[in-house]
């Protein structure tokens, strides 16, 4: 049967992915370009004349230590960010899966975190953190642990990895309950009866089959933690101590709005881009193919 | 291998005001080494009975005992048995040689004899060249064989079957159940098989449990459910076309049904007087649709006979008789044989 619809007229398709195209060329294709193009021009910090100077913002860039730093202080946080937040949210998933009574509030109360912006978690967590009066801070310092996340690099580390797991927690919860129930419940008695325990059944079948959906739900953690967590960092540590939480998108920012330097930022911005696209490559072919039974 | 025993089973969902009771008080002995099939219509509990003797299910009252040991606490590895479902539940992530390895592997089988195992067991159902196949990648027909595969494989003392033939085409599954059949002389296994189809029972069955409603109508040999039925449910739910259970026969006594199959009334010159309502030509027979003569209500009854019969005409009126031992009186009241 064709399914597709078919158009007698050639201009009506056009016209009705018109708006979605004008908002991703203003939102999308413009900015790219801008970025592309200031990526490669050097600029003095009062706006006065602007220069070409090639790929020489690029390879500055990459002959700048504290740019690699930040692409390994990256690599750890989305790393942190990804791992935990999908450790904890199968965990709860798998929890929700199996409660019967009052599961409707239980998962309505996870959804939550996701309606909260970065930048009001950022600062829910930072409260809560917060020397000396924080809740947490007072219970950390109850167990002898001394809470200083402006001094102490672990510290500032934790925090945004915390905030930024939180927030995120919903989305891969919803997945993976999703995930968990489209299992058919006779696959697992099935195993029940082959005699494998409830441990051995979680790795053997129900992990297995989950696992699209977790290789998907890591490239969007991965993303998530490349780019929309500016705002969480912005609000707790602003980078700091030092630079030791300056991911890349806080460089970015930091370089050319507070560093004024538009050529560096635009070229950084060029990498990211660069990272985002493999990504979504990668998930794509590998969705298509590898990770599926 | 293993006697399966039921005693007084009772199975009851929900609690307080929503207890919904689906299991009526199931007694049942299952021979070792003896093919039962329960049968009966969408509901009456049949997969809920077969998941209580999986161990799926929990049991509200009564016991379950498998061999000589009650297992109404044991878990369902725990009561060494095999089941077939009715989707085949085979692990889609896993080829054929490693769904049906994968109980040996857990009960740690050495691995030379689990290849040796599978072999057989993939000989026997013709399945050696699909072993490296994903289930997605065979048709309904292998995949039940896979199923069946994982349970042979296991050697347990029973193996218990959810309507395994129901996703089948006719053809497969008329061919199929001869494999069944063939299967279970070779191997001799208790067998509990679950179906609502009556062909199915009647074939497969050395002993059939008709149930209706949680209650288990009749246990015994399809002759016997089909040349005695215990109650008019199971008289009108086993034959096709079912057995005329009528209130108006000339000769009833008040209070009282008669039964008498289709294929045991004869066409006569005199008897039961009927006026012919409508005829059904099937080729090799035919089945008339008759009502009293005497003012009786509208009772239908259906007469069937063969070609070699003349085809009475609409609207004519036609005489039968009954076959003096084949007919059968109920109770009008509990419905019971009498
Ligand atoms: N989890 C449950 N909670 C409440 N009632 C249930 C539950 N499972 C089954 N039932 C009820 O128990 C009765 C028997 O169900 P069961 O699945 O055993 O029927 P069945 O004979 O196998 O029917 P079918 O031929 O359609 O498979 C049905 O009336 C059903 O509504
Ligand atoms: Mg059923």
């Amino acid at each position: 049967m064709e399914k597709r619809v078919r158009f007698k007229s050639s201009w009506l398709p056009w016209v009705l992915i018109a708006p979605q195209m004008a908002i991703v060329l203003v939102f999308f294709f413009w900015p790219a370009g801008q970025a592309l193009y200031q990526s490669v021009l050097t600029q003095d910090p009062f706006g006065g004349s602007t220069e070409f100077v090639g790929a020489e913002n690029f390879q500055r860039l990459f002959a700048d230590e504290t740019y690699l730093a930040s692409f390994k202080t990256t690599a750890v946080f989305s790393l942190l960010v990804a791992v935990c937040g999908l450790g904890i949210s199968l965990l709860l998933a798998v929890m929700a899966n199996r409660v019967m009574l009052g599961s409707g509030i239980y998962k309505t109360l996870l959804i939550w975190p996701y309606a909260v912006a970065p930048v009001v978690a950022g600062v829910l967590w930072l409260f809560m953190f917060a020397s000396p009066m924080g809740v947490i801070a007072f219970w950390l310092r109850a167990v002898g642990i001394e809470w200083n996340h402006l001094l102490n690099s672990n510290h500032a580390m934790t925090l945004i990895v915390v905030a930024a797991v939180w927030k995120q927690i919903s989305y891969n919860f919803l997945f993976f309950l999703a995930g968990l129930q489209s299992i058919p419940k006779s696959l697992i008695e099935a195993a029940a009866i082959d005699g494998a325990s409830p441990w051995r059944r979680f790795w053997t079948i129900v992990f297995p089959l989950l696992s699209p959906t977790a290789f998907f739900l890591l490239v969007i953690n991965v993303v998530y933690a490349f780019f929309d967590t500016f705002g969480i960092v912005d609000a707790t540590t602003q980078g700091g101590p030092g630079k030791d939480t300056s991911i890349l998108v806080y460089k970015v920012y930091y370089d050319g709005f507070k560093a004024l330097d538009m050529g560096g930022s635009a070229a950084q911005s060029v990498v990211l881009m660069a990272i985002v696209v493999t990504l979504t490559v990668i998930q794509f072919r590998f969705v298509e193919k590898k990770v599926q039974y | 291998m293993a006697s399966i025993t039921l005693n007084k089973l009772v199975k009851r969902y929900g609690n307080g005001k929503t207890v919904n009771q689906v299991i009526h008080s199931v007694s049942a002995q299952i021979d070792d080494g003896e093919f039962v099939v329960v049968v009966g219509p969408s509901g009456c509990g049949k997969s809920t009975l077969l998941r209580m003797v999986a161990g799926l299910e929990e049991i509200t009252g009564g016991e379950i005992s498998i061999g000589n040991r009650v297992v109404n606490t044991l878990e369902p590895s725990e009561r060494d048995i095999a089941m077939v479902f009715q989707n085949y539940a085979l692990y889609p992530h896993m080829n054929v040689f490693d769904n049906m390895a994968y109980g040996l592997k857990i009960a740690k089988v050495p691995l030379v004899e689990i290849q040796a195992r599978v072999d057989k067991a993939a000989k026997i159902l013709e399945l050696g060249e699909y072993m490296q196949r994903k289930p997605r990648e065979l048709s309904g027909g292998q995949r039940q064989r896979v199923a069946m595969g994982r349970a042979i494989v296991r050697q347990p003392q029973a193996f218990l079957f959810d309507e395994p033939l129901s996703n089948l085409d006719a053809k497969l599954r008329a061919h199929t159940r001869l494999e069944i059949q063939k299967l279970h002389r070779e191997l001799g296994i208790t067998s509990l098989f679950v179906t609502h189809d009556q062909v199915e029972a009647m074939t497969l069955a050395q002993r059939m449990m008709v149930m209706n409603a949680g209650v288990m109508e009749q246990f015994g040999t399809p002759e016997e459910v089909y040349s005695r039925p215990a109650t008019t449910f199971v008289a009108s739910f086993i034959g096709s076309p079912p057995m005329n259970l009528l209130k108006n026969a000339p000769d009833a006594r008040p209070g009282t049904i008669v039964g008498i199959r289709p294929e045991h009334l004869d066409i006569t010159a005199t008897g039961w007087a009927l006026r012919v309502d409508a005829l059904e030509m099937l080729g090799f027979e035919r089945l008339v649709y008759g009502r009293w003569l005497h003012g009786a209500g509208n009772e239908l009854v259906i007469v069937r006979s063969d070609e070699t019969q003349p085809v009475p005409g609409l609207d004519t009126i036609i005489h039968v008789t009954p076959r003096a031992d084949r007919l059968h009186t109920f109770d009008a009241a509990t419905g019971k044989r009498l």
